[in-house]
């Protein structure tokens, strides 16, 4: 850490404010934007990004990743559970209304098994730190969680920029991640496939995450396809290209459930291939993510994950929750309002930041129409304390300033196993004292360093090595 | 009873499509209440034909045609023993539990006019199924039968407003109104005698089965004002009408689609 002080100190703050804005202008240019929800101009923008990197020792990265390794094994395992044979709601673990009476527990596919038992291949667990050995879970994303562009963009960008850094430190290198996702999508295709085929199934160029789903395809070297690209015929996935129809075995789509196919979800989805749930229900293709996970992300459900976590891996939850009320427990409800003005209040069913209060921040008036909503349906909604979250440095405008951060780490399951790409992408809140760190909300994003082995001090730079291609920025 | 059972459905399209996607639910299965006896489905074109499961565990059967297609016909004729049952469901293939079917849908969300006239209906009941009888003859009373096509996207609330009902509408009705009371409730396609009226009807029938603890699945047909009885063949189970369509399909082309459906239910003669 030292090294990184150092360093922040001998570099000017007009220099670091020069490769930041240089890096933001390569983010413009390169199109990684997002689109801001319910602002008139719907203008895009690039995500701020701060040139100070975020650092995790190589002894907080393992015990990080176990934990997150128990977690994501879990997770598998009661979504294969839940929609099949349920024997977590037969052992009192979860109140069966909680599932049933969930929108995101999805009848439609109940029964249905992926290829080779695996559901939640790509998950982005949120995490924040409260102290030196404090992680905690603050959601699991195991839909279609977003975000790995801006860990692999951020990471070029420092390369390119601040090349002194990885000469200091010895950095795990994250470029490996699409090579990496590949292997997790050949390794889940359906029994039999010898060469399997791969695309990325993208809602299309107006979805804000387009740049990510073209990215990422790209850089696998498979092909990015809309729903147009795709046909079902006797459960078998199709695509049409100019040499004609090629066989697809696994698609790793970035399609929301509701729009999949639009004979067994919403009907009226232009985005989706009729009789994709039909191919998959046959066998014949494997969906990045299966359909149905968002009952393993539910912020109803994330409350009893260390319950769920404990029922499958027979040991405690390595990783902690954020300590959640339940607001639809009358205990904790009441709890909950009366003391609205110290805690955060969540939709059960929202995200991004949306729909949300965050209790010392908020306006009375705020404050009294989350009141009136929580005392109205008061099972739609979750409370947290609002936490101690660690900060880093980070660059403002008046220097170098401490700021709020969470923690994206990716984790990748395929069928021979669950592995954490060694970094993640840090999201820091850019106003000061500020808890919310999601984009649409006025946060940007930092690189994260995950120093290799044998560190923590500053390596003498003669002493480094390179690791056959395991650490970045060596080659001098 | 042995009932005889032809059912047609034909899309005729105003330009011909590239491609048509469907999954049918037109298959009957075997409980202790019904035998299939015999049972075939016939398409006038090239047709693949897959079967599996939707997710609530009835049996489908996936359609693919490729295109150039203007019209295509779907015929599904057999005939199924039954008992004279007591209205009560016995060895179906269940797969979901019945506290699945106490979540409201789009199509079956219950109004405050809706739960008033349910309390009301069932004021005077004592047992469960003494309400849910009494909640079937008010529905059945409350709408006079409507004898065409049922309305496709028409919800509960909606036919609640209206004085004249298909018996898709009123088992729409029915099963907002028994959840209203935290009653597991769904909708049940499949074929009936009496239903519709006369010989010639123009869709498959609808009705309901609520979720009575120590009992089971009871059927109860609004549209008729009484239990499933012998006259009576299921075939698909779903949250409400959308989820248990005989055919949900997707095309491939412009231009306007025209439905035909004729569906004919009588006594089979030995």
């Amino acid at each position: 850490m030292a090294a990184l002080g150092q360093w922040i100190e001998d570099t000017p703050a007009h220099e670091l404010r020069r490769r930041q804005e240089s890096a933001e202008a390569t983010f413009r240019q390169l199109g990684i934007t997002f689109a801001v929800y319910g602002e008139s101009d719907a203008s895009e923008r690039i995500i701020p990004f701060d040139i100070v990197p975020r650092i995790f020792l190589a002894d907080e990265w393992r015990r990080l990743s176990e934990g997150l390794v128990q977690r994501v094994e879990a997770i598998n395992a009661f979504l294969d559970d839940i929609y099949g044979a349920r024997k977590i709601l037969d052992a009192g673990v979860l109140p069966p209304d909680l599932i049933f009476g969930n929108a995101q527990f999805r009848p439609e596919i109940a029964g249905m098994r992926p290829p080779h038992g695996i559901w939640a291949h790509i998950c982005g667990i949120d995490l924040v730190r409260t102290g030196p050995d404090d992680f905690f879970v603050l959601e699991d994303n195991a839909r279609t969680p977003s975000g790995v562009s801006y860990m692999l963009e951020n990471r070029e960008a420092m390369l390119r920029l601040c090349p002194e850094l990885f000469r200091e430190f010895r950095v795990a290198a994250v470029d490996s991640y699409p090579d990496r996702l590949l292997e997790t999508m050949k390794s889940v295709a359906p029994h039999g496939a010898m060469n399997p085929v791969c695309v990325v199934l993208t809602p299309g160029h107006y979805n804000s995450a387009y740049y990510e789903h073209s990215f990422l395809a790209d850089s696998m070297g498979i092909e990015l396809v809309e729903a147009a690209d795709l046909v079902v015929d006797d459960d078998i996935v199709w695509m049409r290209t100019i040499g004609g129809m090629v066989r697809v075995d696994v698609i790793y789509r970035r399609i929301d459930d509701d729009y999949l196919d639009p004979l067994v979800f919403r009907p009226d989805s232009m985005l989706g291939v009729p009789g994709l749930i039909a191919a998959y229900a046959a066998g014949n293709v494997a969906l990045l993510n299966a359909p149905g996970n968002g009952i393993a992300d539910d912020k109803a459900i994330y409350s009893y994950m260390p319950e769920i976590v404990k029922f499958y891996s027979g040991g405690e939850a390595k990783l902690p929750n954020v300590e959640t009320w339940r607001c639809r427990e009358p205990q904790a409800l009441k709890y909950v309002l009366d003391n609205l003005d110290k805690v955060v209040v969540k939709l059960v069913d929202g995200s991004g930041g949306y729909g949300m209060l965050v209790g010392p921040t908020a306006s009375k008036q705020e404050i009294e129409d989350f009141r009136a909503a929580l005392i109205a349906e008061p099972e739609r909604y979750i409370a947290q304390p609002t936490l101690a979250l660690s900060t880093v440095p980070t660059l403002a405008d008046s220097g170098l300033a401490p700021r709020h951060v969470d923690f994206r780490p990716f984790v990748l399951t395929g069928s021979k196993g669950v592995q954490v790409v060694p970094g993640g992408l840090t999201r820091v809140a850019l106003k000061p004292g500020s808890l919310v760190v999601n984009s649409s909300q006025g946060g940007g994003t930092k690189d994260s360093f995950v120093l290799m082995d044998g560190q923590g001090q500053r390596p003498p730079m003669a002493q480094s090595q390179t690791m056959g291609g395991m650490t970045q920025g060596q080659q001098q | 009873m042995r009932l005889s059972i032809d059912h047609h459905t034909i899309y005729r399209f105003s330009v011909p499509q590239g491609r048509l996607t469907q999954m049918l639910r037109l298959t009957p299965e075997d409980t202790h209440d019904q035998t299939v006896a015999s049972w075939h489905l016939h398409v006038d074109c090239d047709a693949r034909l897959r079967p599996g499961r939707d997710g609530f565990g009835n049996k489908v059967t996936m359609l693919y045609v490729a295109g150039p297609i203007d019209s295509i016909e779907i015929a599904v004729s057999g005939e199924v023993l039954t008992n004279s049952a007591d209205g009560v469901v016995h060895g179906a293939h269940e797969v979901l539990p019945p506290a699945l079917f106490l979540r409201a849908t789009p199509l079956t969300l219950a109004t405050a006019a809706i739960a008033d006239f349910t309390a009301s209906a069932v004021s005077a009941g004592t047992d469960l199924v003494g309400r849910l009888h009494r909640l079937n003859l008010a529905l059945n009373a409350r709408f006079v039968a409507d004898r065409d096509r049922p309305v496709t996207g028409r919800t509960a609330a909606q036919a609640f407003a209206l004085d004249r009902a298909t018996p898709r509408d009123m088992a729409h009705v029915f099963i907002a109104a028994a959840r209203t009371l935290g009653v597991p409730a769904r909708y049940v396609s499949g074929y009936s005698r009496f239903a519709f009226g006369g010989e010639h009807r123009p869709a498959p029938h609808g009705w309901a089965e609520a979720y009575v603890a120590g009992l089971g699945w009871v059927a109860f047909d609004p549209s008729a004002g009484r239990s499933a009885d012998e006259a009576y063949v299921r075939v698909a189970v779903a949250l409400d009408a959308a989820g248990a369509a005989a055919v949900a399909g997707s095309r491939l082309g412009e231009g306007d689609e025209e439905m035909d459906v004729d569906v004919t239910v009588a006594p089979a003669s030995d």
